[in-house]
Order: structure tokens, then sequence, then C-alpha cells
């Protein structure tokens, strides 16, 4: 009757946020709707876009009771409460760069015509065109290091398994999304998973790998759907199997839940429980890229380092590199979080301070109350001060005042903060998520809990500080790998910056 | 006396043609590329504080006890996980090492029992050592934390317990379970600090997939894991290396000591044949040797429905000698004889065989290998040259194809087993021939390629069918024929194997192995490029067992699977020294060295060393002495270390044989089955209590050595000799290395070998003589022993044991892991929890058929005889196939058993019976009849004094 079109984000977050109630809303008024991931912009979500007249007009956040207005305003041209015009307008799109997440939000995930449509499979064809060598030579000079918290360079990682001898390598992706306050990966495999597909098949061709597997956690059913989607999808169109695009070249994908364990990010523990055993980490060397899944070599990359190779083979090295700073290069899908105005996801070059994120991006927090500390790069990420916000989002700039990066999730925390309680939940976090192989690992993040209780409860605790930074100092050079190793973070930054929560608590 | 203190090296060697140098806490060293640097300093004389490594496991790197720095290295990496690279400078001890160290034992120790002084571990806990060698004096978290202290202990399995309150976490049992053993049994549970071992899916031990192998307690650094010897007994004192007694991979055991109490067995890294690794028997199950059934004093009666008269040593002797002098006066010199055993050592074996000959003055002398290998060496020497198979066992390391026929290697040879299963995770394929769905078919991580499971009794058809395939698809190595093998012989063969009658398809119908699954198995074979066949006595105890053999030796030479490492026929034997028996001329027609009895030069040779006339003839084999005695002429015999009531063939017809001798002399360490028809009982001395050498599957020559002195007074040695003095010929020899040097001089293949040179060597594979100074691994390199390689025809015929509608199911006959042989041992022991009686294998469709249930008494009867045991319902075995094993006389499974055997060397027909199976009520009238004299045939006549 009236035939309008809307695009509503479908992604989970959308979801939480009573997208499915909305979406019923406007079947009702038989409005057509495609479903496509998140903008990003979580406090406007759900988000609903309505084609009109003088384009596409967004309104959000959106109620299922707001949608009779909505249309009304949408085909009348009147004004709505929730009317935020053209959502790329939205200053908080416009001050981004977005390469990775480009398409995300605009496009129908489901859909391999409509991610060619959008200029997808451009660096695909390039890299068939150019050959193995090349495509490394690229990765290389655009500088691109993995983003799953690491940041080794990529190009060192593909061109080390390149170099690897075996009859079958392995292209894995990481998407075991489990740091506290980060989606990006979710994100991007609802909002357009062909762009990882793409990535994989990419670092396929440039190591001789042949089959890739995407290890994505099992909390994230929506994801895992619309991967499993994707992969069929690009499967039934020759994008996966025997040949790819038409090439002699063999790539498929397969796509795996994980087990429910934060240890299975660590890549060593996801290869082992993509084999199908205990997700426990291994000793390196050897490193996976001479022995990795099944003992053949293979790649680990994040779901955000393969997908910015489709824009790096497409544009160019040099032109990703052209972004950033320093020796962090390309952009950054930055995930803001926690009690925070503007909470969502921010795509940008590297090199805002965080005073930039929080403060001006993210509009300071939400409750309205003072900023006391960030938390960046998940749970064993440093906290910083406000004293710190002036750190750029740099690796380096981050690892000299003892921090680090991370997977780029930023968690702001308010004045309302018990420190020593956080330093204590970074040790239970470990506990609860230790996959027990390590000693101090196992048993130091429990008597770490056990040491902080102590510190709260009783009077004269300089032996115990002194013992909780021992502790740390194990912890952190002797653990097999970044959990117990990174426990520290957390623990010594809220000791150093705000010693005052760490004194006994009257019960 | 010591305690043999074994170096762990922490990580396993690694062999490299390139070495790399670099320089641990400034000591300069040089080892292969790929060493870790924790095994580099052990080398360079550094000790790193571990607790995780071990050099028998693959680096792990949990405990993080091992950091160490590296010059312009960032951090610090664990020394067992990080290689030794060129230039390296390392520092194992700084003071930032210390304190880290400090701080991990710390933590181990705020969750660990403080128990040292009581605890069973005390003196050798790798725990406590740590925690001395980094200097903890202090547990700043204290002891009330978060522990696993009230875990509850597992002492569910007989030889061991697990205590979860001591457990570190090391992985090391779960590790030795998976890599040592392959069995897969244990895990680590849950996670983080809830961690713990579970055996299965958290069970008990006893109840769990766990084989009782050992490996897991061996490895345990502490008292998590232990043996409930040393729990009861405490910490041996001393040691000695010694050679298991149980089944033919001969593996090497430190026999830990205090005085003369066994505390424990444990196996030995250097021991070649097992490299530090064991199974339930060897390792737990030595109890039968203190066990109150052993008899320590020899008996005589003059009739066996007499109680048992306790005599001294001197009156045994005397009355035996006095004897068999009658009945060799009375009726003739052959009308006795003896029967060695493989059970005791080369030396003793060697000195039966010389009674026999040289004192009795005849050739009746055999052994029970004539009931299990005589095939072996019939068929090998007839087509190589050597009775004895062709590799070693480190062989298996480099084989890329094994084929397993009639043979169950996870339960008859389970230490071997473990390397296949290694090598088999490593890529190599499977082949699997046998009735039965063996272990090996599917296993954790193991799965054969394919299982042709043939019907039983057609072994022939079926390797020949083999050897069809190989012909007409052209997969024979034409180079290796030409250079190594009998053309005419080769040509004969090939036209005779190639006739379509023998193909796959002509022979399905009688194997019932599928055509295809055949050809692409002997493809599989012949493509390799390491092919090797592994067998056992479901190659040899049929009708037609030696040409069995010879047609395994055939498709080995056809495909130029012989001569190298990976390669080879290996015959698996079943006990510790059934090779040596053989080797020491216990058969009837052959001296020492396989030589026949009617060569001149052979026997002059002996004649001139023994100082009196052999006799030329061939004597009597043991079904021959048996069917003489019958016939009455065979009237006493002298059987050291065999059951052959229960282990031989038809048991009703041993019986009779029994019967009808005026003189039995059994020799034993307890009254065995045979026993009940013996006049004089000479009680026999274990492993523990003497010296000699035992020669294992692959020729291996190894010492036992004495560490208690023989509870009878007499190791068996000497009272083989006691023996011959009180017949008037006198054998002097003060020690078994005397023996040996007689066995040397006399036997060209033992020319090397002395005690001395096995005490330097360890262990030697024989031939040994100025051409292979140090033994022979592989054989038949180059060349074959015999000259040309010899192929030999091999027409399949059907046995005369058919099924009919009598008997229409085929029984096959096997054993299991925990027992051994007729279980004289093992079931003294406490092995039987795992295995207290023998049962029936029964397909589904067959019991369904008869209307048995699983653990129903059934009645299984064949024309020889019936006997009544219990059903296990499977589809281990196919339809028309039934299987149970004869570890226990109350079964009696040789009463059904015939008198059918081997064409070339009598070995019985055991693996083919035609039966039937019905249900019964329970143990037939003829077990009660046998339990009943079993009991009244074993009174012992109480001392007068306790009589009063």
């Amino acid at each position: 009757m009236n035939g309008l079109r809307a695009r509503l984000s479908h992604d989970a977050a959308a979801l939480a946020l009573g997208g499915r109630s909305v979406a019923r809303a406007l079947r009702e008024k038989n409005v057509e709707i495609l479903c496509v991931g998140s903008r990003g912009l979580f406090w406007l979500e759900p988000l609903l876009e309505i084609e009109t007249s003088g384009g596409w007009q967004a309104f959000g956040p959106v109620a299922a009771t707001d949608v009779p207005t909505i249309l009304d305003a949408a085909r009348n041209g009147t004004p709505h409460p929730l009317f935020l015009g053209n959502i790329q307008d939205h200053p908080f799109l416009k001050a981004q760069t977005r390469l990775t997440f480009a398409r995300c939000g605009t496009v129908d995930p489901s859909s391999l015509d409509a991610y060619a449509h959008a200029g997808g499979l451009v660096g695909l064809k390039h890299a068939l065109d150019v050959g193995p060598a090349k495509i490394i030579e690229e990765i290389a000079a655009s500088g691109l290091r993995g983003r799953g918290g690491a940041g080794f360079p990529a190009a060192v990682k593909w061109s080390g398994a390149a170099a690897a001898a075996g009859d079958e390598k392995f292209v894995v992706c990481n998407a075991d999304e489990g740091d506290s306050g980060t989606y990006a990966d979710r994100m991007l495999m609802e909002g357009d998973p062909f762009l990882l597909i793409e990535g994989m098949i990419i670092a396929g061709i440039a190591i001789a790998g042949t089959k890739g597997y995407v290890y994505i956690r099992s909390e994230y059913p929506h994801a895992i759907a619309a991967m499993r989607r994707a992969v069929e999808n690009a499967r039934d169109h020759g994008l996966l199997g025997k040949s790819v695009l038409g090439t002699y070249h063999v790539f498929d994908i397969e796509i795996r839940a994980g087990a429910g364990s934060y240890v299975c990010g660590e890549e060593t523990a996801l290869l082992e429980s993509l084999e199908g055993k205990r997700g426990q980490v291994r000793a390196k060397p050897p490193l996976p890229v001479h022995c990795g899944l099944f003992g053949k070599p293979t790649i680990i990359n994040n779901v955000l380092t393969f997908a910015a190779a489709p824009t790096i083979l497409a544009h160019g090295g040099a032109y990703y590199q052209s972004f950033g700073r320093g020796r962090s290069r390309g952009t950054m899908p930055i995930q803001l979080a926690g009690d925070i105005r503007y909470g969502g996801l921010f795509e940008t070059a590297f090199g805002p301070t965080l005073e930039t994120l929080v403060n001006d991006i993210g509009g300071g927090t939400r409750s309205g109350r003072p900023v006391r500390a960030v938390q960046v790069g998940g749970p064993l990420g440093a906290y910083f001060p406000p004293a710190l916000f002036d750190t750029p989002f740099d690796y380096e700039e981050f690892t000299n005042r003892g921090g680090l990066l991370g997977h780029g999730g930023i968690v702001v925390f308010n004045d309302t903060v018990d420190m020593a309680r956080q330093a204590r939940f970074a040790m239970e976090f470990c506990a609860i998520e230790s996959c027990g192989k390590c000693t101090p690992c196992r048993i130091g993040s429990v008597r770490g809990m056990e040491t902080i209780d102590r510190i709260l409860k009783e009077d004269d605790n300089a032996g115990r500080i002194a013992l909780l930074k021992d502790l740390c100092d194990v912890m952190k050079s002797g653990s097999l790998c970044a959990l117990g190793g990174f426990v520290p973070y957390p623990v010594l930054s809220a000791l150093e910056h705000f010693p005052e929560d760490f004194v006994r608590r009257c019960l | 006396m010591s305690l043999i203190q074994e170096i762990d090296f922490g990580t396993p060697v690694r062999h490299a043609e390139k070495r790399v140098r670099l320089t641990i806490d400034g000591k300069a060293i040089e080892v292969p590329e790929g060493t870790s640097i924790m095994r580099a300093a052990m080398l360079a004389g550094v000790q790193v504080p571990k607790l995780c490594a071990t050099d028998t496991l693959n680096a792990f790197g949990s405990c993080r006890l091992c950091l160490v720095e590296i010059d312009g290295r960032p951090g610090t990496p664990a020394s067992c996980t990080t290689p030794a690279t060129e230039g390296l400078s390392v520092r194992t001890q700084t003071d930032r090492l210390k304190k880290l160290r400090r701080g991990v034992m710390e933590l181990y120790i705020s969750d660990h029992p403080l128990d040292c002084l009581t605890c069973a571990a005390n003196g050798d806990c790798e725990l406590q050592d740590m925690a001395g060698a980094v200097g903890l004096r202090d547990v700043r978290y204290g002891y009330t934390g978060e522990n696993h202290l009230a875990d509850t202990k597992d002492e569910s399995n007989p030889y061991f317990t697990y205590d979860p309150a001591k457990c570190i976490v090391c992985s090391r049992c779960v590790r030795a379970c998976e890599e040592v053993q392959g069995t897969f049994a244990l895990t680590i549970g849950a996670r983080g600090f809830g961690s713990r071992v579970f055996a299965s899916a958290d069970e008990k031990f006893l109840e769990s997939e766990c084989v009782s192998c050992g490996a897991c307690v061996q490895a345990c650094p502490t008292a998590t894991l232990i043996e409930k010897s040393v729990i009861d007994i405490g910490q041996p004192e001393h040691s000695a290396v010694t050679t298991c007694a149980y089944c033919g991979v001969g593996c090497t055991f430190k026999a830990e000591m205090r005085g003369e109490e066994v505390v424990r067995m444990v196996p030995h890294k250097d021991g070649k044949a097992n490299h530090g690794h064991s199974c339930v028997k060897g390792r737990f199950a030595w109890g039968y040797a203190q066990h109150k059934d052993r008899i320590l004093k020899p008996m005589i009666r003059g009739n066996v429905t007499d109680p048992w008269r306790e005599v001294s040593w001197d009156e045994a002797f005397a009355y035996t000698a006095s004897e068999f002098k009658r009945i060799q006066g009375r009726y003739r010199r052959g009308a006795i004889g003896g029967i060695s055993s493989s059970r005791c050592t080369n030396e003793e074996t060697y000195l039966v065989q010389k009674l026999v000959r040289h004192v009795f003055g005849n050739n009746n002398i055999d052994t029970c290998a004539r009931v299990c290998h005589s095939p072996t060496g019939y068929g090998l020497k007839t087509t190589f040259g050597t009775s004895a198979g062709t590799q070693d066992f480190d062989s298996v390391e480099q084989a890329d194809v094994m084929v397993v026929i009639g043979a169950n290697p996870t339960d008859g040879h389970p230490v071997f087993a473990s390397r296949m299963k290694k090598r088999l995770r490593e890529g190599a394929k499977l082949i699997v021939i046998d009735p039965r769905r063996i272990d090996l078919v599917r296993m954790p991580h193991v799965e054969a390629a394919y299982h042709l499971a043939l019907r039983p009794g057609t072994n022939v058809a079926v390797l020949t069918a083999m050897a069809h395939v190989i012909v007409n698809e052209h997969l024979v190595d034409d180079r290796f024929i030409a250079e190594r093998c009998d053309a005419d012989t080769f040509a004969e063969w090939a036209t005779f194997v190639a006739d379509p009658s023998r193909g796959p398809e002509a022979t399905e119908p009688l194997t019932s192995v599928p055509a295809k699954a055949l050809r692409e198995a002997a493809r599989l074979y012949a493509k390799g490029p390491n092919s090797a066949f592994y067998y056992g006595l479901g190659i040899t105890e049929h009708s037609q067992g030696t040409t069995a053999v010879m047609a395994i030796a055939n498709l080995a030479m056809a495909t130029g699977n012989i001569g190298r490492p990976g390669v080879g026929v290996n015959p698996l034997r079943g006990q510790n020294n059934v090779q040596g028996a053989c080797d020491m001329g216990s058969f009837p027609h052959e001296l020492t060295g396989y030589r026949h009895i009617s060569e001149a030069p052979t026997r002059a040779l002996f004649e001139a060393a023994w100082g009196g006339a052999l006799d030329k003839e061939p004597g009597l084999r043991i079904p021959n002495m048996l069917d003489s005695a019958v016939d009455g002429h065979f009237k006493g015999i002298y059987i050291q270390g065999e059951d052959i009531l229960q282990s031989d063939p038809n048991t009703k017809h041993v019986q009779a044989g029994l019967s009808a001798m005026e003189c039995v002399v059994v020799h034993d360490l307890f009254l065995n089955e045979t026993a009940e028809y013996a006049h004089v009982f000479l009680p026999g001395s274990t492993f523990l209590e003497k010296d000699g050498t035992f020669t294992n599957a692959e020729r291996r020559i190894q010492r036992v050595r004495k560490v208690m002195a023989p509870k009878t007074g007499l190791a068996d040695w000497e009272v083989t000799l006691a023996l011959a003095a009180a017949m008037g010929v006198p054998m002097p020899y003060d020690h078994p290395s005397d023996v040996m040097a007689e066995i040397a001089a006399l036997t060209p293949t033992f020319a090397g070998v002395s005690f001395e040179k096995l005490d330097a060597l360890g262990s030697i594979q024989w031939p040994c003589n100025e051409k292979a100074p140090e033994g022979t691994p592989v054989m038949h390199i180059g060349g074959f022993v015999r000259g040309k390689g010899n192929f030999v025809l091999t027409e399949y015929i059907p046995t005369d044991e058919k099924t009919g509608p009598r008997f229409p199911l085929l029984l096959t006959t096997g054993r299991i892991l925990s027992q051994y042989n007729v279980g004289a041992q093992t079931r003294r022991t406490s092995n039987v929890v795992w295995h207290q009686e023998d049962r029936l294998e029964i397909h589904p469709h067959d019991a369904e058929q008869r209307g048995i249930r699983d653990r129903d008494w059934v009645k299984l009867a064949s024309r020889a005889g019936t006997t009544s045991l219990r059903a296990c319902v499977t589809d281990r075995v196919a339809p028309g196939v039934v299987y149970t094993t004869f570890h226990h006389p109350d079964t009696q499974a040789n009463v059904v058993t015939t008198e059918y055997a081997d064409w070339a060397t009598g070995c019985p027909e055991y693996k083919v019976t035609a039966v039937q199976v019905s249900p019964s009520n329970g143990p037939s009238e003829w077990q009660a009849a046998y339990r009943k004299h079993a009991i009244e045939s074993r009174q012992i006549e109480k001392p007068v004094a306790a009589a009063e």
C-alpha cells in the first residue's frame, strides 16, 4: 500500500535493544525491511533507516511503538523526535575513517552480490592476478599488524607460513572475541561477513593454504549463523571451493563454534580446541606457522587482520600505510564501552589520544559522573587514570606507559569504581579462565585473589602488597601465555595509579 | 650395591646431522640441532631445575621452573621448550631467575600437603628436590587458601594409588599415557585451579580405560601416583638390572630392592627392547614369586594317588636318578626324555638338553616352542636361512606399512604394541588380518586401513591371494629378486600364485575376505615403501602353520621388504625365552644354533666337548612322547617349567600319556596341573633368584640377574646339574657364565657372546661372532643367510578340522593383557581383578540362535571334549566364530582342542576347532571331576611331628 523500504540492523546489539519488535511493527505496516549489520552507533540502536524521496533518513533509538509515527514522518517529511537525518552525516560517523567497516550497516550481509556491488572482491581479484609473493609484499608495505592484541606484523607471519614446507597448510581465523568491551569482530561477521571470507582467501593464496577455519566463540550465535550463511553463499557462487572465482586456487572455509573458554582465544589453545582437544596452551616454539593446526603450517589471525587484507590488496599497501602513525599503521576499529555516552565502534587511523576518544568522541560518561579510569585492551589491559589521557592510540605509546592496545576495546569507569576490586577481578577472571597448564597462572591467580582479599580485610599490608607485586612478577615472566602473563597489567596499574584503594575496608 | 640412578636429561634426544654450539653458564657445548637448552645444559653438566620435563616425554613447558636467560633475548624462556641454536649464551642462575623460581615453588607448596616425613615418596620426590634446589624458605601465602588437600585418594587399582592432594598437575602421567603407552586413558579434567588428573571421564582408575602399564606412575614426580608396594615397604636401597620373565618382548627392568625384598620393578631406560616402558605384567605382577602356593621343598611319592612327601634335595635327586636308571634298565635308553622351558634361562635350557642328550643318552628333548613357534623356525630357515625374526624392535620406527596377522600385540606384547601405536600415530598405515576385531583395529588415534576378518584356518589362502595380486599387478620388486633371490624358485612361485584359482575373488568364498579389500591391502603392502609383517600364534598354530610363515616370507622377498630397517618378518614370540629355548638345541633334531643332530661334524664338536657319544637319530617330540607313553614305550620324563597338561592340546590325551608313565618329574614353582600326575616334584626358582640370560623375539640376549637367594636353596640350573651328577654323569659348572662360555664355544652364531660383553653392551642380538662382534640388529642385509632367498609354493589345504551339523562354529583361542599363558604366575597376582575367568566370545547372531545371553553359562563341545564357561556376547568375533582365552585351569579350554597339527613341525592347531555351543547350568561333570582330582592329587603329607 505504501511501498516503503527500511534498513534495520539485525546485529546482536540491536536485537538486544528490541530490534525484533521494531521489525515486527514494520512488517505489520507492510514495510519492506532490508536487514543489515550495525553502523556501530549503539546508543542509537535499534537504528531505523527509511528510504524517502529525500534519500535514506535515519531514526533512533526506535521502539516498536515509535514505528507508526516514524512512518508518518518519513512519508510526509514532518519532524520526529527520533529523526537523525542522513546517518552518513552523523558526526560520530563523519569523524571516522572507515576502511574495514565501510560497508557494515549498509549492505545485506547475506548477499554476495550486494557485497560485490558495494566494492567487494576487488582485492581478491587483484590478489589472484599478482600471486603470493606480491600479496605478501603489499601486506608488508601496508604495515598491517595483528589486530588480535599482540600487534605482530602480519606479513612476517604470512611469509613464514608461505616459506614453510608442508603438504597442507591452514588459514585460521581467531573469532573467539572474548575481551570485555569488544565487539568489532562480531559486528563485522554479522554485518559484512564476505569481507572476512575475502581476506581469508587472500591469505590462503598467499601461503598456498587450501583450508580455512573460523573459530567463533559460542556466545556469538548470530555471528556463527551469519558466517555459515555467507560461507554457503560463497560456495554456491564459486567464491569458495575447488576453484576460487574460476581459477585453479582451491580454498574452502569451515565455521567452528568455540567451546566457551576465554583462553581458546590464545592462538595455540585455539588450535588445540580446533583439533578437538582440551583448550590448553601449547608451548612455543614450534610456532604455528611451522607446526600449527594438525601439525601443519598455519597462520592464525584475528578477524580484523584478515578483514584489512582486501582493502590493502584493492588500494595498495601504500594507501593503507598512509593512515596511522609511527609503527601503528592503517586504521583501528576502536570499541567504546563502559560508562560512556556515545558507546560504539569508531574506526580511525591510529593516533587520537585517549582524551579525544573518551571525552570528545565518546562524550564522557553516560552517567555524568567524572571518569576515574579506563581499561584499554580487554580484561588484561592496564587501567589508565585521566592523567594519562594524553596517550595516543598507538601500540608503542601504550607499551611505553605500561599498557596495551589489545583488540582496541576501551572500557570507561566513573568515580564510583573500586580499583582494588577491579584488581581482584582481574585475578578472578584469570582464575576462572586459566587452562590450568602452567603453574603461575593456575595457582598464582587464586593466590592473587586471596592476597587482595586479605589486603582489604586486614591492616598493615606492606608485606602483602610486596607479595602481590612478587606474584605479578612471577606471573608476568613465568606464565606460558598472555593470560597469566598479562594479568599483572590491570593489577599493577591499579596498584600504581590508585594505591588509595588498597586498604582495609570497614565491613 | 646401591640404587641405580638414571640421568634425566629433561627432554628426548634429538638426532640431527647439523650440530650447534652454545655456551651455558660459560661452558661451551655442542649438540645436535633441535636439542633443547635444558638437555644441552645437562650435557654440559648444568642441572636446570625442572618438574614437568622428563626425557621420555616431549617438552611441555608447564611448570615454569626451568626458566633461563639468553643474552640478547627478552624475557625468561623455558629451557625445555627452547631449542639450542648456534652461538647462544645462556644463563641458568641469576638473581632474577632465582627469584622467579622461588616464586613458582612458593605457589606449588601453597597447595601441597606438608607431610614429607610420612610421605611414601620421601627420598624419591622431585618436588621435594626442587624445593631444596631453589632454596624455598617461606610460603608467604600461608596454607589456608584454596587447596586440594582434602581431595580423596583413589586406591582402586591393586598396584598403585592416585592421591590428587599431592598432584602438581605437571601432566607427566597424562603425557606418558599418550606418548609412551598410547592408551589415552588419562586427561586433565576441569580447568584452572580445579585442574586434576582424570582417569577416563573422572572414573576410578580400576574402572577406567587405564591398562596399568605403570608409565604414569613412573612419570609422576611426586607421590600422587605411587606403587602400593613402596607405600607398604618404603624406598628401595639397591637395585639390579634384569630382564622380565613374561613375554617375548624382553623388557629390561631394574629390580629395586630393600634387602632381599623386592620393592618394585621399574622399567629401565637403557633397555633396548623397551626403552623404559613396561606393561602390567612385568611392572607389577611379580607377586607370584612370593606367593604362598610356591613349593619350596622337593617332594616325592610312589604313586600319583598318594599324598606328597617332603624330602631333602639329596633324597629327591637320588630317587629320581634311581627311577630313571631303573626305567632305562628295564625298558630301553629311549624310554625317558625331557622338556625344557621357554621360561627358564638359556643356560638352564642348554643344560636340560645336555642332560637328555649326554646323560640320558638319547635325543628325547623338546620344548614348549613345539606348541607355539616351531613353524617360525622351520619356515624362516627354509626361506631365509635363519630360524628367527629378521629385525630389531627399533625397526618399527621406520615402518610405513605394518601388517599384523594372527597376533594381538596390545594384549600379548603390550610394550611393543605401544611402539607400534606410536609409529601409527606418526602416520604409518596398518593392515590387520585376524578373525577377531582386535583392539588395534580401532583405538584412540589408531585405525587400521584394512581389517581383513578372515575365517580361522585360511591364512595361507589369504596370504597367497595377496601374492597373486602383487604378481599379477606387477608390484614385485624385480631388482631385489634378481639380486637377492633364487630365480628358479621365484619363477615357479610367481606362476603358482598368478593362477586365477588363487586370486582374491576365487578364494573369497573360503576366506570370507572381500576381494576388493584384499587387493587394496596387498597394494598397500607392496607400495610400502617400508612394509613389515608382525605375526603371532594365529599364524603358526595351524595345520598349515609352517606354510603360512613361508607365505609371509615369500611376500617380503617378492616386494623387497627384507634386509633393512623398517621392513622384515617379525614373529612376536610368546614367552620370554622361547627364542632362546629354540636356539639352545631344545628340539629333538637340532643342537644349538639349529644344527641337525645328524650332521656328523657338529655332533663331533659336542662329543669332544662333553666327552661321550651322541645319538645321531632325532628323538621324540612332545606329542610323540605322549603317544609313545600311551603305547607303553615311554616311561619317564623330566619337565622343567612347563605345564603340558594345561597348555597342550587335547587334555585327555595328555592325561592318558602322563598316567602311563612310571616317573614323571615336574620342576616348577607351583604344583601345576601336570604335577597331578607327577612322582617327583622339584621346586623351581624364579627369575629373581638366579643368574643367566633370556633371548627375546628380536634375538636379543639379555642378562637375568640374581637379586635374592633361591628360596628353595637351589637355582634351576643347579638342580639340573645335581640330577646329572646323581645319575653318575657330573656336568661341572660354577656359574651360568661358564655355561654361556660353552655355548659360545660350540655355537657359531653365539661365538662372540659372553657375560662380560653382555654386561658391557647391555644386550646382544645374535648372530654375534667375528663378523658381527656387537651382534646383528637387522638380518639378511646385503644377502640372505642361506645365500639366495628361497620361494616356497604355498598351496592352501583346508584343515581336516571342519565344521558340520554337529560342530557348526569355529573356536579360536588367544590371550588377554592381564594374564599370561596358563596363568600359573598371573593368576597368583592381583591381576585377577581384570580377568577372573575365561569367557567365550560369541557373536550376537549365534548367541541369539542358541538362546544365550551375556554372562550365561554355556557348554563348549568339540569332538575331543566338552567344557563349560560363561559367554560374552560381542561382535568382536564374526558370526560363526567363537573365541576364548586359556588362562584358567577351571576352564580347560584345551579339553576341546584337537590333535591336529602343523604338517612340518607338529605344532598343534589350537586356532581352529569345530565346536558347538549350547546353554548349560554350570561347569561340566568333567570339570567337577577334574577339580576334585586336582585337590586330591595335591595333598601334601603333614610332617610327622605336626601330626602328633
